[in-house]
């Protein structure tokens, strides 16, 4: 008798992509009135936690839901994932309501990821709006272990209040590093505040850039994001092919087979979220997208 | 020691003026110098000034009753601070305060206006300047306005 032989089992991304594996919550840091930063380890020490500054993970609280989030930890630190979460909904609440040892299920990393190896050997920009400054702080770690690859590091960081910046700390270290310029602003500056008051584009007044030599890297709400496009193509001459962005949609399965992340003919969560403009361009302008 | 007809020469905000008109403008210039907090100006006061930063920051403030000023914009060094000194009936409307030791060069606004009059190249050059400066601003306050970053849920 003939018989037929088993089919090899498939440990590819077409059976465990969706299956999430289990963490554990190793730290909360309470960031800002409603942002939190949680690390993460594999339960079973041996679950993947390799990710390229930009990807984003799927995270599921056990019981309430799962959602996309951006890794925004050192891609060279081993063992651990780092999760910059912001309370908005039900999955969000709960996940920033974490206590260390609680079970997370973690999914990913999925996307595409910043440009590093083009960014080699030039200036880097980086511009952030808010918790867009999260997926980018990976780029700023691994800049920085790679020093000498790269030229001058810029970063621009807005937030809507004093008390809404992230990552205050490393912001001011980040700053006083050689060729490291870190400029931030808030939209509203209180009484007591005597940093800058201004939207996020306002800090171009006070960078010199050199439009051939830069990559930007730009994150944010998306009509900050045309505001920081319009202002690095129209007034400072950086090429649309040097710049990226990391767009957002509703992202579900991750990995391009559901659909709710579509954005014209690109899937966020599987051709994305970072893009070069240059794809985007025709996109960004349509009211129906 | 530079000169403040070099400064002004040197800078953005007079790039490609007229050796002639710069000169006209050099005339109304002087040094001033402001201490933390100080106030550069209040709103409602006669606007005859116009100030180009040269060191410092300057918040500009709305007056709120019974609250501390909301801050709506700061400017720093090489910056220009103050339109109102061209646009009728030249009353400032808005604060500037010193957030820190401030120095800059102050422009006669009264004594440019008239020349501006008299002279209309002088106000045209002028005024194109203002007006991209004005758009900067108007283009920033309405990305402000949209509050992108709160929290819509």
């Amino acid at each position: 008798m003939q018989t037929v032989p088993e089919e090899p089992a498939v440990a590819g991304p077409q059976t465990d992509v969706m299956v999430p594996a289990a963490y554990r919550v190793e730290s909360v840091v309470r960031e800002t009135k409603d942002t939190f930063t949680l690390g993460m380890k594999p339960e079973d020490g041996g679950a993947r936690t390799g990710f390229a500054p930009g990807q984003f993970s799927m995270l599921y609280v056990f019981g309430v839901g799962e959602l996309p989030i951006s890794i925004s930890g050192d891609p060279e630190e081993p063992g651990r994932l780092v999760y910059t979460v912001r309370s908005v909904g039900p999955a969000t609440k709960a996940l920033v309501s974490s206590k260390p040892g609680d079970a997370v299920g973690v999914r990913g990393p999925f996307g595409t990821s910043w440009p590093l190896e083009a960014a080699r050997g030039r200036d880097v920009l980086i511009v952030a709006g808010g918790i867009g400054l999260a997926p980018l702080r990976p780029v700023i770690y691994h800049v920085l272990r790679h020093r000498d690859d790269y030229v001058r590091l810029i970063v621009l960081y807005g937030a809507r209040s004093p008390g809404d910046r992230l990552f205050r700390k490393e912001l001011e270290a980040w700053n006083r590093l050689p060729d490291t310029h870190v400029l931030s602003t808030v939209d509203y500056g209180g009484a007591t505040w005597r940093g800058r008051v201004g939207v996020v584009t306002t800090l171009f007044r006070y960078v010199r850039l050199h439009p051939d030599r830069t990559v930007a890297m730009i994150c944010g709400p998306e009509i900050m994001m045309r505001y920081v496009i319009g202002e690095l193509e129209n007034n400072r001459g950086v090429p649309a092919s040097n710049i990226y962005l990391s767009m957002e949609r509703n992202m579900k399965c991750a990995v391009g087979f559901c659909g709710h992340c579509q954005f014209g003919p690109h899937f966020i969560c599987k051709d994305g979220p970072v893009f070069p403009y240059d794809r985007l361009r025709n996109l960004m302008g349509q009211h129906e997208l | 020691m530079e000169t403040l007809e070099r400064i002004l020469t040197e800078h953005a905000f007079f790039e490609g003026l007229e050796p002639e008109y710069l000169k006209i403008v050099t005339g109304c210039a002087s040094n001033v110098r402001f201490a933390p907090g100080a106030y550069i100006f209040r709103e409602g006061e006669e606007a005859n000034q116009f100030y180009l930063l040269r060191q410092g920051k300057v918040a500009i403030e709305i007056f709120a009753p019974q609250s501390p000023p909301i801050i709506v914009d700061t400017v720093e060094k090489d910056e220009i601070l103050g339109w109102s000194w061209l646009v009728s009936p030249y009353h400032w409307r808005f604060d500037a305060r010193a957030v820190e030791m401030t120095r800059a060069i102050a422009l006669d606004g009264k004594c440019l206006r008239e020349k501006c009059e008299a002279n209309p190249g002088l106000g045209y050059a002028l005024l194109k300047r203002l007006v991209q400066l004005i758009d900067q601003r108007l283009q920033a306050t309405r990305l402000q306005l949209l509050d992108v970053y709160a929290n819509r849920t």
